[in-house]
């Protein structure tokens, strides 16, 4: 009885206010699907750094003839000083933190080079010897490159020790603004969102303040009369959040899924349908919690004996 | 049943209190009127009942229940106790007579059962019995505060608050609606109705008191509009010591 007396207000609220409903439910799509492609960046940001921080090397480049930076006197490194290199990899201090190493010769580089360049006129100037020799070193662990660094920058024939994760920091801190970017518009949205569904639900109380007036003159108890309110505007924002759930879905399985991993190839990792099915709830949950608190302060001006 | 200990409300931004240091005691089935111009204080004297209003000053109790303590979540659980009708009937235009009644039930949790039994009942006790199917638009003013009273009643309330129930009425309506109350008072629920109607209260010889500027300067049972037997109290009560035990009996 008195569950479908709350039911039937909330309804006949719904009816009566459609235009700001619609609104509510377009702004809280709207803002909750940015809050989901903020989530969805920063989960692509962390499969990133797991697949790309597995696979970054720390490389030490040994001198060439024409280098004079680092502890190069625009000479090549000689043979003993890339087994002394080698030597200190394998020696017990640097052996346990390393996984394992390659040795890139001039050629193979140039190689790589002339691969990677193909199309550049850069690559018909390069030749093997201006290339460096390097080793290429897989850490156990990637955070522990410093030590590499320390310890082999000091020798004689290394041009530099670098770390290539300090590469992909600068894609990731660009990808990391673009998350924060949609969560700070999301943030705004969803001010608007929680604004609107205040202001609707005051609508929604003005126009039945006569029977708010007598549900309070004649004993209805405060929950009994704010519960329809707070459903109506639960009600709305959760068909936005609904909305926005499906358009993560499609983003991602169309998008994502279809597009770019189409055009990245098998270059990285991309978020999949079931990162997205994990967002879900979450927008659901914060549309249906913030409209929630919004329309119960809403209504509590009504309620106030 | 009701009882003012020296009760004052002043409303935030006026220097003049809408009462001033009021006193009384209503008991259980008395009926009276209240009487007074516009602007002594009725209305503020009928919300500090319904605890629409807090006191300034002073206690209030009513049904038992310490009004100045009663926290806002109680509040509805009180007002069950008591029914109020008003000059502008204060209907829902979109609801059917019997709907108009039924509703106070429902949003307090009543059972579709006891509302198929209470509501025909009340409309029965005044005399629209036949028409519980109608809109209020349909209905003449006298039976739309019919309406209203039943609406009021069919709670079984202790205590019956009127804010000039008659004041959009013909006499001759009025005298219906009255005969109402007075039916009402006789099973034994308590009113208390503020109005500006004179041939009424000269009428019904109850008891009556009357307000100027917030203070009772009148309370004499089987009054009349106007002063006319000796008053029970004298201008003590512009201080505000009335006697509960005296007037009440």
């Amino acid at each position: 009885m008195r569950l479908g007396l709350i039911l039937g207000e909330a309804g006949s609220g719904l009816r009566r206010n459609v235009s700001m409903v619609i609104s509510v439910i377009l702004v809280t799509f709207i803002s909750l699907t940015f809050v989901g492609a903020a989530i969805l960046l920063q989960m692509q940001i962390g499969q990133m750094k797991g697949y790309w921080y597995d696979r970054a090397q720390v490389a030490v480049y040994m001198c060439t003839d024409v280098d004079n930076t680092g502890n190069c006197t625009q000479a090549a490194a000689t043979e003993a000083q890339i087994g002394n290199v080698e030597a200190q990899l394998n020696s017990p201090t640097l052996a346990p933190f390393i996984e394992k190493y390659e040795f890139e010769t001039h050629d193979q580089a140039y190689a790589n080079f002339q691969e990677q360049f193909a199309d550049n006129p850069i690559a018909a100037f390069v030749t093997p010897g201006d290339l460096n020799e390097s080793f290429r070193v897989n850490l156990v662990d990637p955070t522990n490159a410093d030590v590499l660094i320390e310890s082999l920058s000091g020798s004689a024939g290394v041009q530099a020790v670098e770390d290539q994760r300090g590469l992909l920091d600068q894609i990731f801190s660009i990808l990391n603004a673009a998350s924060y970017t949609a969560i700070g518009v999301a943030a705004l949205m969803l001010v608007a969102a929680v604004l609107l569904i205040a202001t609707t639900i005051r609508l929604s109380a003005f126009s039945r303040r006569r029977e708010l007036g007598i549900m309070r003159l004649v004993g209805a108890s405060n929950r009994f009369i704010q519960t329809p309110f707070i459903l109506e505007g639960v009600f709305a924002s959760l068909i936005g959040s609904l909305m926005a759930g499906a358009a993560i879905l499609a983003i991602v399985k169309f998008f994502v899924q279809g597009y770019l991993s189409k055009t990245l190839g098998a270059t990285t990792t991309l978020v999949g349908v079931s990162d997205a099915v994990v967002v879900v709830p979450i927008l659901i949950v914060v549309g249906a919690a913030l409209a929630a608190a919004s329309a119960s302060v809403a209504i509590s001006r009504y309620l106030k004996v | 049943m009701i009882r003012f200990d020296t009760v004052s409300k002043a409303y935030p931004g006026t220097t003049r209190p809408a009462l001033n240091t009021v006193s009384l005691e209503v008991l259980k089935g008395e009926f009276v009127f209240l009487v007074g111009a516009s602007g002594s204080g009725k209305s503020s004297f009928l919300r500090l009942i319904l605890k629409e209003e807090t006191p300034t000053k002073g206690e209030i109790h009513v049904l038992g229940q310490h009004l100045n303590s009663l926290t806002n979540r109680k509040v509805p659980y009180f007002r069950r106790n008591l029914g109020v009708v008003f000059q502008d009937f204060r209907l829902l235009p979109n609801k059917t007579v019997f709907d108009n009644v039924a509703f106070t039930l429902q949003v307090i949790g009543k059972s579709r059962g006891f509302i198929q039994e209470a509501v025909p009942d009340a409309l029965k006790m005044v005399g629209l019995a036949g028409k519980s199917n109608r809109f209020p638009h349909e209905l003449s003013g006298g039976e739309q505060q019919r309406v209203a009273i039943a609406r009021a009643v069919v709670n079984k309330p202790a205590i019956l608050l009127a804010d000039e129930p008659t004041g959009n009425l013909d006499p001759a309506t009025s005298a219906g609606i009255m005969t109402l109350l007075e039916r009402i008072n006789l099973s034994g629920t308590t009113v208390l109705m503020a109005t500006h109607d004179a041939g009424i209260v000269d009428q019904m010889k109850r008891r009556v008191i009357e307000l100027i500027s917030g203070q009772i300067v009148r309370d004499e049972r089987q009054g009349g509009y106007q002063t006319q037997a000796i008053p029970v109290q004298g201008f003590g009560a512009f201080a505000g010591t009335t006697d509960p035990q005296e007037v009440s009996k």
